[in-house]
C-alpha cells in the first residue's frame, strides 16, 4: 500500500473507484432524466424552426407575452410581500419559549406543508368558486343576490399562492430567530428599551438573514408556479408557467416554449446562484 | 389593561387569523367530503359517507390510486438505493468535483417543474416512455433522490469515521462495515428519506399530468382532470384520504430523522 493510500485509508475514506461506482448511478439518472432533457429543450429555442433568436425576439416584443411576463412579477412580489407579512408574526409567535403557542403553530404550518397544492388549490375553488362555500353562505344569509366573482382572478391566484408559499416563509424566519440568543432581548429590555424598540433595533435586524432567505425563496418559487394559476387563474390570468404549458401543448409551439423556458430558468436558478450563501436549501427541505 | 398586554393580545390575535387561513383549506375538506348531496355546502347538511363509497367502486379512482401507489413504491425503493450509495460517495468518497455534484442535486428542487415536464415529457415521448411505469419511476427518482441525499448524507456527516475504523481494523471488510456499523446507525435517516421520496412521487402533479397517458394515468392527474372539469365531492374525499396518510407518514419520518440526531442538551 502507498503512503497516500494508507493516509486515505486512514481517514475512512473510500478509494476513487469504488467512490465513483457509488455515485455513478445518481449521476447517469439526473443526467439523462433531468439535466439532459432540460439542456435539448432550451437548445431548441434557438435552433428551431430556424437557426436564430427569433423566439426570443417574438417573445420580447408581443404584448401579450409582454403583459404575462409582468403579471408574473406582480404576482410573484405580491405574494412575497403577503407572505413575508403574515409569516413574520407566525414565525416569531413559534421561536417562543413556552409549549402550548409554538406547538399550535407548528402544526398549522406543518400540515398545509405537507398537504398537496392541488388538494389545496382545489379547497380554495370549493371555498370561492360560484357555488362555494362563500357566496353559498353570503346569498343564504340574504347579503347578496348574485355569486361573486372571485375565482379566475389574479386575487385568486395571489390568495392561493400565498397560502401554498407562506411555511417556505415561517420557517427560514423561524430558524433564523430561533438561533437568536434569548440574552439579547433581556438585556436591551434591562436597559430599559422598550417591546418595540428591542424589536427594532435587535430582534429584526438580527432575524434579516432569515427574512431575505425566505423572501427569495417565496418569490424563486412563485415565478414558475404552474398548479395554482393553472386551476385558480383560469385562461384569463396567464402567468409564465401556464404560457409554457399553453404553447407546448395548444399551440405545439415547442421551441417557443423553450424560449420561455429559459427565461424562466434564467431567472429563478439565477437568483438562487447569487443569492446560494443566504438560501441554505438543504435546512429549508429538512426543516428543522 | 396596560399597554403591553393589549399589545400582546393584538398579536395574539394576527397570528391566530394567520393560522386560521393556513388551516382553512384543509379543514374544509373534511366536512365536504362527508355532505350528502352533490354541491359542495359548508356546514354540510347532513353526514354520509356516500363520497367515499363513490371514490372505493370507482374503478377509474382505484386504478389511478393503485398506478401512484405503485410508482410512488417503486420510486422509494429506487431513491433510497441510489440516494444512498451517492451519499456515500459524497461524504465518505475522495470525490474530484463535490461541490458541483452537490450544486446540481438541489436543481431539482429549484427548477420549475414545468420546465421539467415539458423537457420530460419531449425525451420520452419518442422513446415511447410516457404512460408507462418505467418512465414515471426514472423521473419520480430523479426528483425525490435530492430528498434521500440531502437526509442521509447529513446523517453520515454526523458519524464519526472512527466507528468504521474501528471495523476495518478488526479485519471487517468496507461492506461488513457498511452492514454491520454504518447502515444501523443511519436507518432512521434512510427511513425519513423513504417516506420523503415516497410522498415525492405521490404528491409530485406538475410532470405526471403531462407524461400521463390514456391507460395510466397518476392519481394526481385524475384530481387535476376531475377539478377542471367536474368538481365533484369525491375529489374531496379522496383528498381527505390522502392528506391524512400524508400526515400519518411526515410524523412517522420526523420522528425517525429526530431520532437520528444527538440529542440536544
Amino acid at each position: 500500500m502507498t503512503t497516500t493510500g494508507r493516509a486515505t485509508a486512514f481517514r475512512g475514506q473510500l478509494s476513487l473507484p469504488l467512490t465513483l461506482l457509488l455515485i455513478a448511478p445518481l449521476v447517469a439518472l439526473l443526467a439523462w432524466t433531468f439535466f439532459l432533457p432540460i439542456g435539448r429543450l432550451l437548445l431548441t429555442s434557438v435552433t428551431e424552426p430556424t437557426p436564430s433568436l427569433d423566439n426570443y425576439r417574438r417573445l420580447l416584443t408581443e404584448p401579450l407575452h409582454l403583459r404575462v411576463m409582468l403579471r408574473t412579477l406582480l404576482i410573484a412580489f405580491g405574494c412575497t410581500v403577503s407572505a413575508l407579512l403574515l409569516g413574520y408574526p407566525v414565525a416569531a409567535l413559534m421561536a417562543r419559549p413556552g409549549r402550548f403557542w409554538p406547538k399550535l403553530t407548528a402544526i398549522c404550518v406543518l400540515v398545509p406543508l405537507w398537504t398537496s397544492a392541488l388538494v389545496r388549490s382545489y379547497a380554495w375553488i370549493a371555498l370561492i368558486g360560484r357555488r362555494g362555500v362563500i357566496n353559498t353562505a353570503l346569498i343564504d344569509a340574504g347579503l347578496i343576490a348574485q355569486p361573486l366573482n372571485m375565482l379566475y382572478t389574479s386575487a385568486a391566484v395571489l390568495v392561493g399562492m400565498t397560502h401554498i408559499l407562506l411555511p417556505f416563509m415561517v420557517l427560514p424566519i423561524f430558524s433564523a430567530l430561533l438561533s437568536l440568543p434569548a440574552d439579547l432581548p433581556r438585556a436591551a429590555a434591562n436597559l430599559g428599551a422598550g417591546r418595540v424598540r428591542t424589536f427594532l433595533t435587535i430582534v429584526l435586524p438580527l432575524s434579516l438573514p432569515g427574512v431575505f432567505a425566505g423572501c427569495l425563496l417565496v418569490f424563486v418559487m412563485a415565478l414558475g408556479f404552474y398548479i395554482t394559476p393553472a386551476l385558480l387563474g383560469g385562461p384569463r390570468t396567464l402567468m409564465i408557467a401556464t404560457l409554457i404549458s399553453q404553447q407546448a401543448t395548444e399551440a405545439l409551439d415547442w421551441p417557443f416554449a423553450g424560449a420561455i423556458s429559459t427565461v424562466l430558468l434564467l431567472m429563478s436558478v439565477g437568483l438562487t446562484v447569487a443569492f446560494r450563501r443566504v438560501l441554505r436549501l438543504d435546512r429549508v427541505v429538512a426543516h428543522d | 389593561m396596560t399597554s403591553r398586554s393589549i399589545g400582546e393580545w393584538a398579536f395574539r390575535a394576527a397570528c391566530l387569523l394567520v393560522l386560521v387561513f393556513l388551516m382553512l383549506p384543509t379543514l374544509i375538506i373534511a366536512p365536504m367530503s362527508l355532505s350528502p348531496d352533490n354541491y359542495l355546502h359548508f356546514p354540510p347538511p347532513g353526514l354520509s359517507l356516500r363520497w367515499y363509497r363513490a371514490f372505493l367502486f370507482a374503478p377509474d379512482w382505484i386504478d389511478a390510486t393503485l398506478f401512484s401507489l405503485q410508482v410512488a413504491a417503486l420510486t422509494m425503493v429506487a431513491s433510497v438505493l441510489i440516494g444512498t450509495a451517492g451519499s456515500v460517495a459524497l461524504v465518505r468518497g475522495r470525490l474530484p468535483g463535490r461541490q458541483a455534484i452537490e450544486a446540481l442535486l438541489l436543481a431539482p428542487l429549484i427548477i420549475p417543474p414545468i420546465i421539467v415536464a415539458i423537457a420530460v415529457y419531449l425525451q420520452f415521448a419518442p422513446l415511447g416512455l410516457t404512460g408507462t411505469i418505467t418512465g414515471f419511476v426514472l423521473i419520480h427518482t430523479a426528483l425525490a433522490v435530492p430528498y434521500v441525499v440531502l437526509v442521509v448524507s447529513a446523517a453520515l456527516q454526523r458519524l464519526p469515521p472512527s466507528l468504521e475504523l474501528a471495523g476495518l481494523n478488526l479485519g471487517a471488510s468496507r461492506l461488513t462495515c457498511f452492514r454491520r456499523i454504518v447502515l444501523p446507525l443511519i436507518a432512521p435517516a434512510v427511513l425519513a428519506g423513504a417516506v420523503f421520496a415516497f410522498l415525492a412521487s405521490f404528491d409530485e402533479t406538475v410532470v405526471s399530468f403531462f407524461i400521463s397517458g390514456t391507460e395510466h394515468k397518476t392519481v394526481t392527474r385524475k384530481m387535476f382532470e376531475d377539478i377542471e372539469f367536474n368538481l365533484s365531492p369525491v375529489i374531496a374525499a379522496a383528498s381527505t384520504l390522502f392528506v391524512v396518510a400524508t400526515i400519518a407518514l411526515m410524523v412517522v419520518a420526523n420522528a425517525s430523522r429526530m431520532a437520528s440526531k444527538p440529542q440536544k442538551n
